[in-house]
């Protein structure tokens, strides 16, 4: 147990070196525990994102990310902690926050071209009509460009793929100008390559434009070229760094709460059981938070 | 010669007459106002709830009918508690189906019982033909301002929500996290397409409420690509096939069997159908010849042609 904590008390310090503290934090989840019932979702989840930077919001399935996902949404209150967006507590309604839900549920007739779905993003919130304006009319255009997708700009959305619809939902998102883009699970409905480019536009996107991008993956290989540090979320419990340092396979094992391996191969990284995981079972010690 | 066409396209009164009048103003307005909402019914898939909204107007008309209260009190009020109810029960889409199922059956009980008091204990004896099939060249006149200003409250309810409306049906999560209070959205949502059945449910009576509400919007989906286009021509078509079945029903006194004239219900019902498929069948050609010009059109990136083994030489 000391080893490990040996392995992770310099985390902090490397993150020091890597995090541009000079940048402006756009997001700070401080000390998160969501508890449903008798079950704890989330516990001491603590982290920062600045702006411009990629975060990789990484973690199995049933890990608690959705859950913190609604937190830092502000729609759902957390058992304790607080998320400040901006300096600001997190609230529903924030147009700092630019979320990028992971599908959206769309008939082949839907009777809606791309650009009419990218236009809510100006004024979708408000009640009434929208009245056509040439200025409304090129920022659209100017959001539709910033996705690449100028092709598509008239199609009806129905009938575009799920990498198009997503690249269209980014758009319409930029439109409400974050500072904050939240992305839930954007690549597990796509094709390989569909994925790669939402990847990188994605990541065009935090350079150029200055926004803090957090994007939520249960598979961290399509992020790793492009993300600048990882918030890693196992069974309630997150770390966060860079990615050599997160994702090793004793820093996991205790993440976890049982043995797992980290392999690496061809520049990709699994994250698999680990040998013996009935053997040795580790020490139900609390874990060392990076702060 | 073109007199006579006239006069058997029109019988004979058809202008003069002020029952077909009332009609045709009653007609059109309900027409327009189911044409724009039925395009929100459907995008949000809520046709079923759409024909349950109906079923509920027949169980408040036939509980009117048996207490002496004119029909669309009970149309509405019944129509807008059954709406909040399914509304309030089915808050995910999955249960959506089942709450109105539920809340459908519980109300047709109701209405059965209703119905079975008014034929036998009353003297209304016209009132199950009436609630089912409508009444639209019977209305009491008095309730003309009520209805027109009604189907005037409920379009101007539907173009406050419009924005926030599109969001929700897109993404409810999304709408939500822009602040859009989804719950009070779908709720008043609810009751316009609560409004907007019961009212097509007095014309062309409830079982057929529906047809006036899904037909032209199913139409103008077909046809259009664009919200505002879609509600627009789902009005066109609406308006169109109400004049026409009004126009046929006129026409139809002096036809086989009884020389009574048909329901309107029939003719508007019949003639939605007719466009349905008419649009379907033209969308179906106009896509085909769209994709022979350019097959990649809208999927310029991701689309490419993929060989058949049999063009790869594999079989």
């Amino acid at each position: 147990m000391k080893q490990l904590m040996r392995k992770i008390a310099p985390l902090s310090s490397t993150e020091r070196t890597v995090e541009d503290t000079t940048r402006d934090a756009v997001l700070e989840v401080r000390g998160v525990s969501v508890r449903f019932g008798a079950r704890d979702v989330l516990r001491n989840v603590n982290f920062v994102v600045r702006e411009g930077e990629f975060m990789g919001f990484i973690g199995p399935n049933g890990a608690g990310k959705t859950t913190l996902l609604r937190v830092i949404l502000g729609l759902l209150t957390p058992t304790s902690g607080s998320v400040h967006i901006d300096g600001l507590p997190a609230r529903h309604g924030n147009s700092f926050v630019g979320y990028v839900p992971q599908k959206i549920q769309l008939e082949p007739d839907t009777p809606m071209r791309a650009r009419d779905l990218v236009s809510l993003g100006l004024d979708g919130h408000r009640f009434g009509v929208p009245l056509p304006s040439k200025r409304r009319r090129l920022k659209v255009d100017a959001a539709l460009a910033a996705v690449h997708a100028q092709s598509f700009a008239d199609a009806p959305v129905g009938r575009l793929s799920g990498g198009e619809q997503q690249r269209l939902l980014i758009a319409q998102t930029l439109l409400t100008k974050p500072k904050l883009l939240l992305l839930d699970e954007p690549l597990s409905n796509l094709d390989i390559r569909s994925a790669h480019e939402v990847v990188n536009l994605v990541a065009e996107i935090a350079k150029e434009q200055h926004v803090a991008v957090m994007l939520v993956a249960h598979d961290m290989n399509p992020l790793l070229s492009v993300m600048d540090r990882i918030v890693y979320l196992a069974d309630g419990k997150a770390l966060m760094g860079p990615v050599d340092q997160v994702v090793q396979s004793s820093v996991l094992s205790q993440l976890y709460g049982y043995p797992v391996e980290v392999l690496r191969v061809k520049g990709r990284i699994l994250v698999v059981s680990g040998p013996g995981t009935e053997a040795s079972a580790p020490e139900e010690e609390p874990l060392s938070y990076v702060e | 010669m073109w007199s006579d066409v006239f006069h058997a396209v029109f019988a004979p009164g058809f202008f003069q007459n002020g029952s077909v009048r009332q009609a045709l103003l009653l007609g059109s307005a309900t027409a327009i106002l189911s044409g724009m909402v039925g395009v929100f019914a459907v995008l949000r898939g809520q046709s079923f709830a759409g024909h349950a909204l109906g079923d509920f107007g027949a169980t408040g008309a036939s509980g009117a009918f048996l207490l002496g209260a004119p029909a669309i009190w009970g149309f509405l009020t019944v129509g807008l508690l059954g709406g909040t109810a399914m509304d309030v029960l089915g808050r995910r889409p999955r249960e959506r189906d089942v709450a109105t199922g539920i809340t459908l059956t519980f109300i047709l009980g109701l209405g059965a019982l209703f119905l079975y008091f008014d034929t036998t204990h009353s003297n209304t004896t016209g009132a199950p033909m009436t609630i089912l099939f409508g009444s639209i060249f019977l209305i009491d006149p008095a309730l003309v301002p009520i209805t027109l200003s009604l189907a005037i409250l409920t379009l101007m309810l539907l173009f406050v929500l419009y924005r926030p409306l599109l969001l929700s049906s897109l993404s409810p999560d999304l709408a939500r996290a822009r602040g859009v209070p989804v719950r009070v959205v779908s709720i008043l949502f609810m009751s316009a397409l609560a409004m907007t059945v019961e009212q097509a449910a007095i014309l062309i009576g409830a079982l057929l409420s529906t047809a006036l509400l899904i037909g032209p919007a199913a139409t103008a989906i077909r046809l259009v690509k664009r919200p505002g286009q879609a509600m627009t021509v789902a009005a066109l078509v609406g308006l169109l096939a109400t004049w026409l079945g009004i126009l046929c029903a006129y026409d139809s006194y002096n036809w086989p069997p009884l020389h009574r004239g048909w329901p309107v219900s029939f003719f508007v019902a019949a003639l939605l159908l007719l466009f349905y498929l008419a649009a379907s069948a033209g969308a179906t050609s106009i896509s085909r010849v769209r994709i022979r010009r350019n097959p990649y059109r809208h999927f310029p990136q991701t689309w490419k042609k993929v060989a058949s083994p049999r063009e790869r030489g594999d079989a």
